[in-house]
């Protein structure tokens, strides 16, 4: 602080000298300092998004077994054989159900911890950060230890334990698909992983209602609680909530790395993701399918959420 | 922040990148390649392994390609559950490995992507398993070397049988009848795996059936795999299987740990097996399903397979022969000293004293009366097609000629590609 001040004092004509000595070539052109700053991410974006998205679907409309550079055009047959695969379909239609589940559950809680956090008088920091926390964890570690120890099917898994405590017989939790309790596993390693970041964001917009708002309310008789809550605090959340469920919903169709880990070589609870790695990357190696598969997940994505703004009102003001 | 500035001006960062990059070779030696000096001959051949459960393998690998004088061999440990993937992302690009293990199949073949190894060969044909040998021949051409034999079977408590007076089960309902009466509080009587899919194709042969017959044609689609897969289901939902242990059929815990008597693994596991259990341990083949059906075993195994589109293609092979074919001390050391697989040459298997007496002999007669060996056609996805088809009839309680007739589709699709 005290050199930046004392050399701001030494030298108080240099930014009145600046124009009168020209900046020479392009250092001084804000339109090369643009290049210079964005170019590395716009390579990057151009390299591994554009680029793999481009040459994805120019896949799809070939026989590419084996192969990423194919030679034989098969027009839309791809589209047509993932469409019939009950696999993939199937798959689409479990994880919209599994999206209508997740989205509002996360949302929920994520709101409710957040309204949690936010009242707190002690410890405020402490909570917020034991919250946080599992957001910073690994899927893969994350699903590890859920299969490894506390859902492992043998009496060693740390619920098999407690359960056996009250004479339940060893569950397996993910190897079994009826009765479904290995949507309870991935359910909860789920809301354990991302319900601490959209607290955040539910934190940051809860900090961002002018008390304001809650001062003249109670002026005019409502009830602190369930009736403040109902009336100002959600319709004031109204643009954060809509972004949440957007995000959610993207991620809920981005579901790969825990349901990869948690169960493997099933064809049950297989989000589209997971169905797409074992078309092109697990044992046929069908790139052609693959990437037709990966066009229609995108538009599916896209719909939904065009869909999902439409209804909810995202990008429209608050005030209307 | 200004003073950081007024010491990185551009000379500093200019003297900082050509250390940096001076460094670079430095660098280098930090690699894996399995040699200390980089090879005198300045040549380099990358290999691929799945990572081996069994102790001390990784270093013997790697220990053997150090040996070798006439090029760096670098060695990429994989994790088995991301081989696959991992292999065949990597032979698309630049990167891929000259030389890897794996499974003989033909799609590997018809793709360009494995070289013919017939001229190593050939001089020695004589003295490979000629069913290891027609494993991986299309053609009249061989493409690729047999490391290991693999039979799998089931290993048993003796102790445990013998209390609930059981004999080693011969049928598959009398293996039913068994995990019933050997199931007790938190011990399950039989472990096949988390996802069952090593018994698939035990389950085949002991019905009577095969994969594919030898006009590459199905065979699986038979009502005795149809019996076996509803006696399957029988066994799945009686509560007397082990389910979600913490490791899959081929690592030998459960049985080792106590949680179930009877454990499907493959012979590699037996000296930790014995370690643990002693003398207390016996084997049987996968019981006959049907009447007319037979005792089976399979008969796994990895072989060595070289990149026909690398960049060393003919340095690879060189690596391969020397390796696999002359080395017969480290073939040796490489079958029987981490765990116990089957040599596939027959001068080899004469001489491994470790499997001429006891459980490993028994685990010999067993591969040789009972085996089922590779079968170059039937590709990864007709694997996975019938994957599905236990999942969907054994765990989901599907109709299975249904899941038999969808399994039919996608195998027809993949036999008309690779055949015509």
């Amino acid at each position: 602080m005290s050199t930046t001040t004392t050399r701001g004092v030494a030298h108080p004509a240099s930014a009145k000298a600046s124009p009168a000595r020209p900046r020479r070539g392009l250092r001084g052109s804000s339109t090369f300092n643009f290049w210079l700053f964005t170019s590395p991410f716009l390579i990057g974006l151009t390299v591994f998004v554009y680029v793999p998205i481009g040459w994805s679907l120019w896949l799809s409309f070939f026989e590419a077994r084996f192969t990423v550079t194919p030679s034989k055009f098969v027009g839309f047959d791809n589209y047509w054989q993932m469409l019939q695969d009950s696999k993939f379909t199937g798959s689409l239609v479990t994880f919209t159900v599994f999206a209508v589940f997740i989205v509002p559950a996360t949302w929920a809680l994520s709101l409710g911890l957040a309204l949690l956090v936010n009242r707190l008088r002690f410890m405020k920091a402490f909570f917020r950060s034991v919250f946080f926390l599992p957001t910073a964890c690994s899927y893969v570690a994350a699903a590890l230890i859920w299969k490894m120890s506390m859902f492992s099917g043998v009496r060693f898994g740390l619920m098999n334990t407690i359960l056996g405590w009250f004479g339940v017989e060893n569950i397996a939790w993910l190897a079994n698909p009826d009765p479904p309790w290995y949507w309870l596993v991935i359910v909860t390693l789920r809301l354990w992983l991302q319900a601490g970041f959209y607290m955040i964001l539910f934190l940051a917009a809860l900090q961002n209602i002018p008390p304001e708002l809650y001062e003249a309310a109670a002026i005019d008789g409502a009830k602190p609680g369930w009736q403040t809550f109902r009336y100002i605090t959600l319709p004031q959340l109204r643009a954060t909530s809509t972004a949440v469920i957007l995000l959610l919903v993207i991620a809920a169709y981005q579901a790969f790395d825990e349901f990869f880990n948690l169960l493997a070589k099933t064809t049950w609870g297989r989000p589209p993701l997971v169905e797409l790695y074992y078309t092109a990357l697990g044992e046929s190696q069908d790139y052609g399918e693959g990437s037709a598969g990966a066009v229609i997940l995108t538009l599916l994505i896209l719909i939904v959420t065009l869909a999902q703004g439409k209804f909810l009102g995202f990008g429209r003001g608050d005030d209307k | 922040m200004s003073a950081m500035s007024s010491n990185w001006d551009r000379r500093s960062v200019l003297r900082a990148a050509a250390g940096l990059a001076a460094l670079g070779p430095l660098a280098a030696c930090g690699s894996n390649n399995g040699r200390s000096g980089g090879g005198s001959s300045g040549k380099s051949i990358k290999q691929y392994f799945h990572a081996y459960g069994e102790a001390g393998v990784e270093d013997a690998l790697k220990r053997y390609a150090k040996a070798y004088d006439k090029a760096a061999v670098n060695t990429q440990w994989i994790t088995s559950a991301d081989y696959e993937s991992k292999l065949f992302s990597a032979l698309l690009t630049d990167n891929a490995p000259d030389v890897f293990e794996f499974h003989p199949q033909i799609q590997l073949i018809k793709s360009g992507q494995v070289a013919d190894l017939s001229d190593i060969i050939d001089p020695v044909k004589s003295d490979f398993n000629p069913a290891d040998i027609a494993s991986h021949t299309v053609d009249g051409k061989i493409y690729g070397v047999r490391m290991i034999d693999d039979p799998q079977f089931f290993f048993y408590r003796k102790s445990v049988l013998e209390k609930a007076k059981i004999q080693p089960p011969t049928t598959l309902d009398e293996l039913i009848e068994a995990a019933a009466k050997l199931t007790t509080g938190k011990v399950k009587g039989l472990f096949i795996g988390n996802d069952l899919h090593a018994v698939i194709n035990p389950l085949i042969w002991s019905s009577g059936a095969d994969t594919l017959d030898a006009k590459n044609q199905i065979a699986y689609h038979t009502e005795g795999v149809k019996e076996g897969i509803k006696k399957m289901r029988q066994l799945f939902t009686s509560g007397h299987l082990l389910l979600d242990a913490p490791t899959d059929y081929w690592d030998p815990s459960a049985i080792v740990q106590g949680l179930t008597p009877i454990q499907f693994c493959g012979m590699w596991a037996m000296p930790v097996m014995q370690k643990a259990l002693g003398d207390d341990l016996g084997i049987f083949p996968f019981p006959k399903v049907t009447d007319s059906g037979k005792q089976s075993v399979v008969n796994g195994g990895w072989s060595m397979f070289v990149n026909a589109k690398g960049k060393n293609a003919d340095l690879a092979k060189e690596y391969v022969k020397w390796l696999w074919i002359d080395q017969k001390k480290y073939q040796e050391d490489f079958a029987l000293s981490y765990g116990f697989h089957i040599p596939p040459r027959a001068s080899i298997a004469a001489s491994a004293t470790k499997l001429k007496t006891g459980l490993p002999a028994e685990g010999v007669k067993l591969f040789n009366d009972f085996g089922h060996f590779d079968n170059i056609g039937w590709t990864q996805a007709m694997i996975t097609a019938l994957e599905d088809v236990f999942a969907n009839c054994v765990r989901k309680n599907g109709d299975p000629e249904a899941e038999l007739s969808k399994a039919d589709t996608t195998v027809n699709r993949e036999l008309k590609k690779l055949f015509g």
